[in-house]
Protein backbone atom coordinates (compact mmCIF):
# COMPACT_ATOMS: atom_id res chain seq x y z
CA UNK A 1 0.00 0.00 0.00
CA UNK A 2 1.22 3.46 -0.94
CA UNK A 3 0.52 6.32 1.48
CA UNK A 4 0.57 9.93 0.34
CA UNK A 5 0.59 12.46 3.17
CA UNK A 6 -0.39 16.04 2.41
CA UNK A 7 1.42 18.68 4.44
CA UNK A 8 -0.24 22.11 4.17
CA UNK A 9 2.09 25.10 4.17
CA UNK A 10 0.65 26.44 7.44
CA UNK A 11 1.99 23.33 9.22
CA UNK A 12 5.57 24.38 8.48
CA UNK A 13 5.06 28.12 8.22
CA UNK A 14 6.06 29.03 11.75
CA UNK A 15 8.77 26.49 12.46
CA UNK A 16 12.52 26.84 11.93
CA UNK A 17 14.28 25.48 8.84
CA UNK A 18 15.90 22.71 10.88
CA UNK A 19 12.53 21.63 12.27
CA UNK A 20 10.90 21.74 8.82
CA UNK A 21 13.51 19.33 7.50
CA UNK A 22 13.20 17.14 10.59
CA UNK A 23 9.39 17.01 10.30
CA UNK A 24 9.41 16.11 6.58
CA UNK A 25 12.11 13.47 6.98
CA UNK A 26 10.24 11.90 9.89
CA UNK A 27 7.18 11.37 7.64
CA UNK A 28 9.33 9.99 4.79
CA UNK A 29 11.02 7.55 7.18
CA UNK A 30 7.55 6.19 8.00
CA UNK A 31 7.51 5.06 4.35
CA UNK A 32 5.05 7.74 3.29
CA UNK A 33 5.26 10.07 0.30
CA UNK A 34 5.07 13.71 1.35
CA UNK A 35 3.06 16.15 -0.74
CA UNK A 36 4.05 19.54 0.61
CA UNK A 37 2.06 22.62 -0.35
CA UNK A 38 4.59 25.12 -1.69
CA UNK A 39 8.31 24.60 -1.60
CA UNK A 40 11.27 24.75 0.71
CA UNK A 41 13.92 27.45 0.49
CA UNK A 42 16.96 26.44 -1.56
CA UNK A 43 19.11 26.26 1.59
CA UNK A 44 16.46 24.04 3.19
CA UNK A 45 16.58 21.69 0.20
CA UNK A 46 20.36 21.40 0.66
CA UNK A 47 19.81 20.86 4.39
CA UNK A 48 17.25 18.14 3.58
CA UNK A 49 19.84 16.32 1.44
CA UNK A 50 22.47 16.73 4.17
CA UNK A 51 20.16 15.39 6.90
CA UNK A 52 19.11 12.53 4.63
CA UNK A 53 22.75 11.53 4.17
CA UNK A 54 23.30 11.63 7.94
CA UNK A 55 20.42 9.22 8.48
CA UNK A 56 21.13 6.67 5.76
CA UNK A 57 21.53 3.15 7.06
CA UNK A 58 20.66 -0.37 5.93
CA UNK A 59 16.90 0.25 6.04
CA UNK A 60 16.74 3.93 5.01
CA UNK A 61 18.39 4.40 1.62
CA UNK A 62 17.59 8.06 1.08
CA UNK A 63 14.92 10.10 -0.66
CA UNK A 64 13.62 11.11 -4.05
CA UNK A 65 12.72 14.76 -4.34
CA UNK A 66 10.74 16.73 -6.89
CA UNK A 67 9.37 20.27 -6.99
CA UNK A 68 6.65 21.58 -9.28
CA UNK A 69 6.82 25.34 -9.43
CA UNK A 70 5.77 27.99 -11.88
CA UNK A 71 8.89 30.08 -12.33
CA UNK A 72 8.34 31.48 -15.78
CA UNK A 73 10.99 33.90 -17.00
CA UNK A 74 8.57 35.34 -19.55
CA UNK A 75 5.98 36.29 -16.89
CA UNK A 76 4.78 39.92 -17.32
CA UNK A 77 6.36 42.38 -14.88
CA UNK A 78 3.10 43.14 -13.03
CA UNK A 79 2.34 39.43 -12.50
CA UNK A 80 5.88 38.87 -11.24
CA UNK A 81 5.51 41.76 -8.79
CA UNK A 82 2.14 40.41 -7.61
CA UNK A 83 3.61 36.93 -7.16
CA UNK A 84 6.58 38.29 -5.18
CA UNK A 85 4.29 40.34 -2.95
CA UNK A 86 2.07 37.35 -2.19
CA UNK A 87 5.20 35.30 -1.49
CA UNK A 88 6.52 37.97 0.87
CA UNK A 89 3.25 38.18 2.79
CA UNK A 90 2.13 34.56 2.84
CA UNK A 91 5.33 32.55 2.26
CA UNK A 92 6.23 30.36 -0.71
CA UNK A 93 2.92 28.47 -0.97
CA UNK A 94 3.01 28.16 -4.71
CA UNK A 95 3.90 24.87 -6.29
CA UNK A 96 4.15 21.41 -4.82
CA UNK A 97 7.06 19.51 -3.29
CA UNK A 98 7.13 15.73 -3.41
CA UNK A 99 9.47 13.79 -1.15
CA UNK A 100 9.41 10.02 -1.10
CA UNK A 101 11.55 7.29 0.43
CA UNK A 102 14.00 5.87 -2.13
CA UNK A 103 12.87 2.34 -1.24
CA UNK A 104 9.39 3.18 -2.60
CA UNK A 105 9.97 5.93 -5.14
CA UNK A 106 12.49 4.74 -7.67
CA UNK A 107 12.70 7.96 -9.64
CA UNK A 108 11.02 11.34 -10.00
CA UNK A 109 11.12 12.77 -13.50
CA UNK A 110 10.19 16.38 -13.89
CA UNK A 111 10.05 19.18 -16.37
CA UNK A 112 8.53 22.61 -15.80
CA UNK A 113 4.94 21.40 -16.37
CA UNK A 114 4.78 17.78 -15.35
CA UNK A 115 6.12 15.42 -12.71
CA UNK A 116 6.29 11.62 -12.90
CA UNK A 117 6.86 9.31 -9.96
CA UNK A 118 8.22 5.90 -10.76
CA UNK A 119 7.49 3.56 -7.91
CA UNK A 120 9.27 0.30 -7.22
CA UNK A 121 6.41 -1.60 -8.86
CA UNK A 122 7.27 0.23 -12.06
CA UNK A 123 3.95 2.06 -12.46
CA UNK A 124 4.34 5.81 -12.85
CA UNK A 125 2.08 8.16 -10.89
CA UNK A 126 1.50 11.33 -12.91
CA UNK A 127 0.81 14.84 -11.61
CA UNK A 128 0.09 17.67 -13.97
CA UNK A 129 -0.13 21.41 -13.32
CA UNK B 1 15.27 40.46 5.13
CA UNK B 2 17.85 37.99 6.47
CA UNK B 3 18.19 36.52 2.98
CA UNK B 4 18.72 40.01 1.54
CA UNK B 5 21.39 40.78 4.15
CA UNK B 6 23.10 37.45 3.43
CA UNK B 7 23.16 38.19 -0.31
CA UNK B 8 24.48 41.70 0.34
CA UNK B 9 27.28 40.31 2.53
CA UNK B 10 28.11 37.65 -0.08
CA UNK B 11 28.29 40.33 -2.75
CA UNK B 12 30.51 42.47 -0.56
CA UNK B 13 32.83 39.54 0.10
CA UNK B 14 32.86 38.66 -3.60
CA UNK B 15 33.83 42.21 -4.51
CA UNK B 16 36.71 41.86 -2.11
CA UNK B 17 37.56 38.47 -3.64
CA UNK B 18 37.56 39.99 -7.11
CA UNK B 19 40.55 42.04 -6.08
CA UNK B 20 42.47 39.00 -4.89
CA UNK B 21 44.54 36.93 -7.24
CA UNK B 22 43.81 33.39 -6.15
CA UNK B 23 40.28 32.04 -6.63
CA UNK B 24 38.72 28.92 -5.19
CA UNK B 25 36.91 27.15 -8.01
CA UNK B 26 34.68 24.20 -7.13
CA UNK B 27 33.55 21.34 -9.32
CA UNK B 28 30.02 20.32 -8.35
CA UNK B 29 27.35 18.08 -9.79
CA UNK B 30 25.61 14.73 -9.52
CA UNK B 31 27.67 11.50 -9.39
CA UNK B 32 29.23 10.27 -12.64
CA UNK B 33 28.95 13.60 -14.43
CA UNK B 34 32.70 13.68 -15.01
CA UNK B 35 33.89 16.12 -12.33
CA UNK B 36 37.12 14.29 -11.59
CA UNK B 37 37.75 13.61 -15.29
CA UNK B 38 37.51 17.38 -15.83
CA UNK B 39 39.66 18.08 -12.76
CA UNK B 40 42.28 15.70 -14.17
CA UNK B 41 42.13 17.40 -17.58
CA UNK B 42 42.59 20.88 -16.07
CA UNK B 43 45.46 19.68 -13.86
CA UNK B 44 47.14 17.81 -16.72
CA UNK B 45 46.84 20.87 -18.98
CA UNK B 46 48.30 23.34 -16.49
CA UNK B 47 50.20 21.36 -13.85
CA UNK B 48 51.28 18.31 -15.82
CA UNK B 49 49.77 15.89 -13.29
CA UNK B 50 46.34 14.38 -12.59
CA UNK B 51 44.11 14.90 -9.55
CA UNK B 52 42.15 11.76 -8.70
CA UNK B 53 41.02 8.35 -9.87
CA UNK B 54 37.96 7.94 -12.09
CA UNK B 55 35.57 5.02 -12.41
CA UNK B 56 32.29 4.13 -14.07
CA UNK B 57 30.98 3.10 -10.63
CA UNK B 58 29.26 6.04 -8.94
CA UNK B 59 30.80 7.80 -5.93
CA UNK B 60 34.41 7.12 -6.87
CA UNK B 61 35.28 10.53 -5.38
CA UNK B 62 34.21 10.43 -1.75
CA UNK B 63 36.44 13.12 -0.30
CA UNK B 64 37.05 16.75 -1.15
CA UNK B 65 40.24 16.98 -3.21
CA UNK B 66 42.16 20.20 -3.74
CA UNK B 67 44.90 21.18 -6.18
CA UNK B 68 46.49 24.47 -5.31
CA UNK B 69 48.08 27.21 -7.36
CA UNK B 70 46.83 26.31 -10.81
CA UNK B 71 47.71 29.00 -13.30
CA UNK B 72 45.90 29.30 -16.63
CA UNK B 73 47.47 31.58 -19.21
CA UNK B 74 45.89 32.81 -22.41
CA UNK B 75 46.24 35.91 -24.61
CA UNK B 76 48.49 37.64 -22.10
CA UNK B 77 46.07 37.00 -19.21
CA UNK B 78 46.64 34.79 -16.19
CA UNK B 79 44.13 33.18 -13.86
CA UNK B 80 45.38 31.69 -10.59
CA UNK B 81 43.11 29.39 -8.63
CA UNK B 82 42.79 26.44 -6.29
CA UNK B 83 40.65 23.71 -7.81
CA UNK B 84 38.28 21.85 -5.47
CA UNK B 85 36.89 18.55 -6.74
CA UNK B 86 33.85 17.50 -4.70
CA UNK B 87 31.98 14.19 -4.30
CA UNK B 88 28.83 13.89 -6.41
CA UNK B 89 25.68 15.14 -4.70
CA UNK B 90 22.88 12.58 -4.46
CA UNK B 91 19.67 12.20 -2.47
CA UNK B 92 20.02 8.43 -2.06
CA UNK B 93 22.85 5.96 -1.62
CA UNK B 94 22.21 2.24 -1.50
CA UNK B 95 25.11 -0.10 -0.76
CA UNK B 96 23.30 -2.82 -2.72
CA UNK B 97 23.88 -0.81 -5.91
CA UNK B 98 27.63 -1.22 -5.34
CA UNK B 99 27.20 -4.97 -4.76
CA UNK B 100 25.54 -5.15 -8.19
CA UNK B 101 28.79 -3.85 -9.71
CA UNK B 102 30.65 -6.84 -8.25
CA UNK B 103 31.79 -5.34 -4.97
CA UNK B 104 31.89 -7.41 -1.76
CA UNK B 105 29.20 -6.54 0.82
CA UNK B 106 31.69 -5.21 3.36
CA UNK B 107 33.38 -2.97 0.77
CA UNK B 108 30.01 -1.84 -0.59
CA UNK B 109 28.82 -0.79 2.87
CA UNK B 110 32.08 1.05 3.48
CA UNK B 111 31.82 2.83 0.13
CA UNK B 112 28.20 3.83 0.86
CA UNK B 113 29.16 5.19 4.29
CA UNK B 114 32.03 7.21 2.80
CA UNK B 115 29.79 8.44 -0.02
CA UNK B 116 27.17 9.81 2.40
CA UNK B 117 29.90 11.68 4.27
CA UNK B 118 31.20 12.95 0.93
CA UNK B 119 27.82 14.45 0.02
CA UNK B 120 27.61 16.19 3.42
CA UNK B 121 31.12 17.63 2.98
CA UNK B 122 30.36 18.81 -0.57
CA UNK B 123 27.30 20.73 0.68
CA UNK B 124 29.27 22.20 3.61
CA UNK B 125 31.98 23.42 1.23
CA UNK B 126 29.53 25.39 -0.94
CA UNK B 127 30.05 28.52 1.15
CA UNK B 128 33.82 28.46 0.58
CA UNK B 129 33.68 28.79 -3.20
CA UNK B 130 34.37 31.91 -5.27
CA UNK B 131 33.10 30.30 -8.47
CA UNK B 132 31.54 26.93 -9.23
CA UNK B 133 31.65 24.80 -12.35
CA UNK B 134 28.56 22.58 -12.33
CA UNK B 135 29.42 19.47 -14.35
CA UNK B 136 26.41 17.74 -15.91
CA UNK B 137 26.30 14.64 -18.06
CA UNK B 138 24.82 15.94 -21.32
CA UNK B 139 23.41 12.50 -22.16
CA UNK B 140 21.16 12.60 -19.07
CA UNK B 141 17.95 14.45 -18.24
CA UNK B 142 19.04 17.79 -16.66
CA UNK B 143 15.67 18.37 -14.92
CA UNK B 144 16.66 16.49 -11.78
CA UNK B 145 16.00 18.10 -8.42
CA UNK B 146 19.64 17.57 -7.39
CA UNK B 147 20.80 19.75 -10.32
CA UNK B 148 18.14 22.35 -9.57
CA UNK B 149 19.04 22.36 -5.86
CA UNK B 150 22.77 22.78 -6.56
CA UNK B 151 22.25 25.64 -9.01
CA UNK B 152 19.58 27.23 -6.78
CA UNK B 153 21.88 27.14 -3.75
CA UNK B 154 24.70 28.78 -5.70
CA UNK B 155 22.29 31.44 -6.91
CA UNK B 156 21.02 32.03 -3.35
CA UNK B 157 24.64 32.44 -2.18
CA UNK B 158 25.44 34.76 -5.11
CA UNK B 159 28.26 32.50 -6.30
CA UNK B 160 29.03 32.77 -10.04
CA UNK B 161 28.14 29.58 -11.92
CA UNK B 162 29.44 28.05 -15.12
CA UNK B 163 27.47 25.09 -16.43
CA UNK B 164 29.45 22.43 -18.23
CA UNK B 165 27.66 19.95 -20.48
CA UNK B 166 30.12 17.08 -20.38
CA UNK B 167 30.38 13.95 -22.57
CA UNK B 168 29.59 15.73 -25.86
CA UNK B 169 31.58 12.98 -27.60
CA UNK B 170 28.67 10.60 -26.95
CA UNK B 171 25.85 10.17 -29.47
CA UNK B 172 23.07 10.78 -26.92
CA UNK B 173 24.57 14.11 -25.83
CA UNK B 174 22.12 17.03 -25.93
CA UNK B 175 23.44 20.44 -24.83
CA UNK B 176 20.16 22.11 -25.81
CA UNK B 177 18.29 20.32 -23.02
CA UNK B 178 20.68 21.76 -20.41
CA UNK B 179 20.41 25.23 -21.95
CA UNK B 180 16.61 24.95 -21.82
CA UNK B 181 16.66 23.79 -18.19
CA UNK B 182 18.95 26.62 -17.02
CA UNK B 183 18.38 29.49 -19.48
CA UNK B 184 19.93 32.10 -17.17
CA UNK B 185 23.40 30.48 -17.31
CA UNK B 186 26.12 30.08 -19.89
CA UNK B 187 26.53 26.43 -20.91
CA UNK B 188 29.81 25.16 -22.34
CA UNK B 189 29.75 21.76 -24.03
CA UNK B 190 32.94 19.74 -23.56
CA UNK B 191 34.35 16.25 -23.52
CA UNK B 192 36.60 16.15 -20.46
CA UNK B 193 37.72 12.64 -21.41
CA UNK B 194 39.02 13.65 -24.84
CA UNK B 195 39.81 17.30 -24.05
CA UNK B 196 37.30 18.54 -26.62
CA UNK B 197 36.35 22.22 -26.39
CA UNK B 198 38.23 22.84 -23.13
CA UNK B 199 39.63 26.09 -24.60
CA UNK B 200 36.09 27.47 -24.55
CA UNK B 201 35.80 26.43 -20.91
CA UNK B 202 39.02 28.27 -20.00
CA UNK B 203 37.81 31.34 -21.90
CA UNK B 204 34.53 31.25 -19.94
CA UNK B 205 36.50 31.09 -16.67
CA UNK B 206 38.46 34.21 -17.67
CA UNK B 207 35.19 35.99 -18.45
CA UNK B 208 33.55 35.02 -15.16
CA UNK B 209 36.51 36.13 -13.07
CA UNK B 210 37.26 39.36 -14.92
Amino acid sequence: MLTLQFVPYNEIENISSANRVKKLLKIVKENKIVLLEGRLKKQEEAELIKSTMEQIDESFKGIELGVLHQDRKDMPFFNKLKKNLVQLLLGDRQGLTIIGPATIVKEIKQDPDKIQLFTESGLPLKKKK
Amino acid sequence: MISFMQRFLNKLLRDLFSKKKNYKIGLYGPPNGGKTTLANKICEDWLGESMGSVSSTAHETREIQIKEQISIKSKGRELMFNLVDTPGIATKIDYEDFIKTGMKEKDAKKRAKEATKGVIDAIKWLDNMDLVIVVLDSTMDPFSQVNITIVGNLQARDIPVLLVANKIDLKKSNIGRIEAAFPQYQVVGISAKYGKNTDELYEALFKLTS
